[in-house]
C-alpha cells in the first residue's frame, strides 16, 4: 500500500489554497533496468479532490508527471473546518484516499 | 552455424521485449476505461487537441505558464498554468518533445480557479504548451523550457 498523501488546505481571503503531495513511483514505461528489460509503466492516472462530497478538481495524468506528484490549486466556497477528500487511482488499479481539514 | 544461433538469440530477446511492452499497455487500457488513452498517446500538439475533441487550438495571451526558463533536472519541472479565459473547463499541459506529448489534464468545475500547478518530467529542452478548453473552444500558450539533465531514460 502506498504511503499517505500530505494534504495542506488553508483558507485565504480569495478562496481555499490546496496543496497535495502524493507518494508514488510514477514509472514511465520508457526506462530499462540493468538487465535491459523495460520497466513497466506504473503511474497515477486519475486524481479527484472533493470538498464536502462535491468535486472541486479532477485530473487525468500521464506518465510524464514527476515522481511523488505535487498538485496545487485554489477553489472558492470552502471554509475552515470543512472536509477535503483526495483520491487517486493508478494504471494498475491501486487506489488511495486521504482526508484533510481546511485550516 | 554458430553465427546463426547467435542471431537467433538476439532476435528472440528483441521479440520478448516487444511482447512485454505490448502486454503492459493492454493491461493499462483494460483497467483504466475513463482515462483518455488516445490523447495521452498523441505525439504532437495538434494530435492531442484532436483527441481531446477540438478541431485546433488558437493562440491566446490570456493563458500564462509559470515554469523555469532553465530546468536543471528534467525529472522534476514545476509547471503552473493560469487561465484568465472565462468559463475555463479544462487545462492541459503538453510537452512537445516528450515521447507522448500530453503530461496532465485537469477538469475545472465552476468555483475552482483556473490556476493549477504540478511537477512534470521532460526528456529534453522543449516547448511546453498549456491548452485551455473554454466554452468548447481550445486555446493554447507556449513557453520554452531548457533542460540541462533529461528526466526520461536514466
Amino acid at each position: 500500500m502506498a504511503d499517505p498523501m500530505r494534504i495542506r488546505a488553508t483558507e485565504q481571503p480569495d478562496g481555499v489554497d490546496v496543496r497535495v503531495l502524493m507518494s508514488h513511483e510514477m514509472e514511465t514505461g520508457q526506462r530499462r533496468d540493468a538487465a535491459g528489460k523495460v520497466v513497466p509503466a506504473h503511474f497515477i492516472s486519475n486524481v479527484t479532490v472533493s470538498h464536502n462530497g462535491k468535486p472541486v478538481l479532477s485530473a487525468e495524468w500521464g506518465p510524464a508527471v514527476a515522481k511523488n506528484p505535487y498538485l496545487q490549486f485554489k477553489f472558492k466556497g470552502g471554509k475552515k473546518g470543512d472536509k477535503l477528500t483526495v483520491t487517486w487511482v493508478d494504471n494498475k488499479g491501486e487506489t488511495r484516499t486521504d482526508e484533510a481539514m481546511i485550516s | 552455424m554458430n553465427q546463426n544461433r547467435r542471431e537467433f538469440v538476439k532476435l528472440s530477446g528483441v521479440l520478448a521485449v516487444l511482447a512485454t511492452a505490448g502486454l503492459s499497455t493492454d493491461e493499462a487500457l483494460a483497467q483504466q476505461q475513463a482515462w483518455n488513452k488516445t490523447a495521452f498517446e498523441a505525439k504532437t500538439l495538434d494530435e492531442a487537441v484532436k483527441a481531446l475533441g477540438g478541431p485546433a487550438a488558437t493562440q491566446s495571451a490570456d493563458i500564462s505558464i509559470t515554469a523555469p526558463d532553465i530546468a536543471e533536472n528534467g525529472a522534476v519541472v514545476p509547471v503552473g498554468v493560469t487561465s484568465k479565459i472565462p468559463n475555463t473547463q479544462n487545462v492541459y499541459i503538453l510537452v512537445e518533445k516528450n515521447p507522448s506529448s500530453l503530461a496532465a489534464g485537469f477538469a475545472i468545475p465552476a468555483g475552482t480557479e483556473a490556476n493549477v500547478s504540478t511537477r512534470i518530467k521532460m526528456g529534453q529542452t522543449s516547448n511546453v504548451h498549456a491548452v485551455v478548453k473554454a466554452d468548447n473552444k481550445f486555446y493554447v500558450a507556449t513557453k520554452e523550457v531548457k533542460v540541462t539533465l533529461g528526466g526520461c531514460g536514466g
